[in-house]
């Protein structure tokens, strides 16, 4: 355990710590994604590095994961914090208060798993078509291919 | 003939010239005008006049589109301004014309064939994509790569920092006008590229660091192309100093332009040079070293405005940092094998598949399914020209990973801009995206 994170996990008793190859890994139930966010913000992890979701689609009760890679550059440390979304409509609480750099990644996690953030002030597509149906990396959405036609081809038109 | 006539030019040696001024095109001063408006006429006092401290009512601002086929972008980059005037009040990016899917393609190829992929992500610093995918991989694997594979691979990433800092240093030169420093920096990545393609077959996307090591040892003679380049590079950059570095009009360009402040730029998740030009000395290099990369000397080069001058400068202070790194590694480049000795993970040579069943067995189990790897997540970042660029590599045991994701530097630092941006004129706008470095290929993916 970073000391520094120690007055947190006490803050947070329902937070499961976790040691994942070598790196902290931190469980954090959905409610208090914001509020664990900022606690360990505040206890020097002032760098939020990555955003981004897993899909388990059909092998977990709830489907998605949100993950977020902080960095404290102060102590040097890092820290990985992991929620779950379910449901209908799989929601987590915006973290672009405490970062702003938080802005662009939600938008690729809405755009790519359906994952609304709570409080993002633009929650639109960032990558892919504003028309466009579906989530391209949840795993029932399919590869997709396109057809090649060879010049031999009989049934080339 | 008389003693006094106009001459055109002067030749040194010969008698000086004489000239008769005229008041020919002169302004008559008047006598009624006041003497700052005389300052003005003369050209002591300059004043912008295209500063307005004043907000402009609603209509009275203009929205312009500003790509994706602008030839400064970079590539695709789209940039809404809200211009006031001349002035960029508001600045939104817009992405994803280069979305290509490449995390949902990661999904259905083999770990083997994974660098294939993401070393079409950051086309400019391809080795270091490569490198986070085959570090994440052997990670989960729990293996370490023999001495000399992690020395090659040093060697490889840190010539590509080179050759991608060559190329910010000429696109940004060429978009503020110094069409000389585009020729130069082109002129001179090329050396590294040539050792790259005798080295990998490749210039770009080589494929070459793979989990489990490298997929060949250094060609014969590398050492001489390596002394040419550590050679070669240094005198270009004192000629890139001669030419940008002290040159009165590169810095009235660059010096106050496009600043971001150090808190900026951690809330922002902006890392790179363009983080240590505000003065934070964060490298991943130092900060969580990877490839035994803490064996080597250098320095952590930091800025202190967070302008474009100083993104510029760090930038050609790095490739000298990183060429002694090379010339390091060069000296002390460790024998022995160039790929863990793992005949699961790694396939086998050429030659043993004529006279051995089991490499034959291995060579096909590798080639069709792959290996698998245990169940496990993780997160590794390594530093490349651009910043933080991480993989979190989520496995199920399968063959194939189950969700790869690329921390791209490229991503966060763009949105840097409107930040940089706000409140400048439009001619600085260029001059700022070039600073920052983005690569479409690595922000879209």
């Amino acid at each position: 355990m970073i000391a520094a994170l120690e007055p947190v996990a006490e803050r947070f008793p329902e937070v499961v710590w976790e040691d994942s190859h070598g790196q902290r890994v931190a469980r954090v139930p959905n409610a208090q994604w914001y509020d664990f966010a900022a606690a360990v913000k505040e206890a020097g992890f002032e760098l939020l590095s990555d955003i981004t979701a897993v899909d388990w689609y059909r092998s977990r009760a709830e489907r998605f994961e949100v993950v977020a890679n902080l960095t404290s550059i102060s102590i040097p440390a890092r820290l990985r914090i992991i929620t779950t979304a379910g449901g209908e409509n799989p929601t987590v609480a915006s973290l672009v208060p405490l970062w702003p750099g938080a802005n662009f990644p939600e938008r690729e996690v809405y755009d790519m798993f359906g994952i609304s953030f709570d409080g993002h002030p633009d929650m639109t597509r960032i990558l892919m078509p504003d028309d466009w149906e579906g989530h391209p990396l949840r795993k029932d959405f399919g590869v997709g291919s396109v057809p090649v036609q060879f010049k031999s081809s009989p049934k080339a038109v | 003939m008389s003693d006094t006539r106009t001459v055109d030019f002067w030749v040194a040696g010969t008698e000086e010239p004489q000239f008769t001024p005229t008041d020919e095109g002169s302004q008559e001063i008047l006598a009624e005008e006041t003497g700052r408006r005389l300052d003005e006429q003369l050209g002591r006092v300059v004043e912008d006049d295209y500063i307005f401290n004043d907000e402009a009512p609603e209509e009275e601002r203009m929205i312009l589109n500003m790509g994706p086929q602008h030839p400064s972008t970079h590539g695709v980059l789209r940039l809404q301004l809200e211009l006031e005037g001349e002035i960029v009040r508001r600045c939104k990016p817009i992405i994803g014309y280069l979305h290509t899917g490449m995390e949902k393609t990661a999904e259905t190829l083999s770990y083997l064939q994974g660098p294939t992929n993401v070393t079409r992500m950051d086309y400019l610093s391809p080795f270091h994509n490569e490198l986070a995918f085959s570090l994440a991989v052997e990670r989960l694997l729990d293996i370490e790569v023999p001495p000399r594979a992690q020395a090659i691979r040093v060697l490889m990433t840190e010539l590509n920092r080179v050759s991608s800092h060559l190329v910010a240093l000429a696109t940004n030169g060429m978009d503020i006008g110094s069409i000389s420093m585009m020729i130069y920096g082109f002129r001179d990545r090329e050396m590294i590229l040539e050792f790259f393609e005798k080295t990998t077959g490749l210039r770009m996307n080589h494929n070459y660091i793979r989990p489990g090591g490298v997929a060949v040892d250094l060609p014969p003679g590398w050492k001489d192309d390596i002394a040419r380049i550590l050679e070669d590079i240094p005198k270009k950059v004192r000629d890139y100093h001669d030419l940008l570095t002290n040159n009165p009009i590169w810095q009235a360009r660059t010096k106050g332009v496009g600043v971001i402040t150090r808190e900026e730029a951690l809330a922002y998740g902006i890392t790179g040079p363009a983080l240590r030009a505000t003065g934070v000395a964060w490298d991943i290099r130092k900060a969580f070293p990877y490839s035994g990369i803490e064996q080597y000397e250098f320095d952590v080069v930091t800025g202190e405005n967070g302008d474009v001058f100083d993104r510029y400068l760090i930038r050609v202070r790095e490739i000298e940092e990183s060429l002694k790194i090379v010339e390091q590694v060069t000296d002390s480049m460790p024998k022995g094998d160039y790929k863990v000795d793992d005949a699961k993970i790694v396939p086998p040579p050429r030659g043993r598949i004529d006279e051995s069943m089991e490499a034959l067995i291995h060579h096909f189990k590798l080639y069709t399914e792959g290996f698998r790897v245990p169940a496990g997540e993780t997160y590794v970042a390594v530093e490349s020209p651009r910043g933080e660029l991480g993989c979190y590599l989520v496995s199920d045991g399968g063959a194939r990973p189950y969700r790869m994701h690329t921390r791209a530097p490229s991503f966060y630092n763009l949105q840097g801009l409107p930040i940089a941006m706000a409140d400048s004129i439009v001619a600085d706008t260029i001059a700022t995206i070039a600073s920052f470095d983005p690569v479409m290929g690595d922000v879209d993916r």
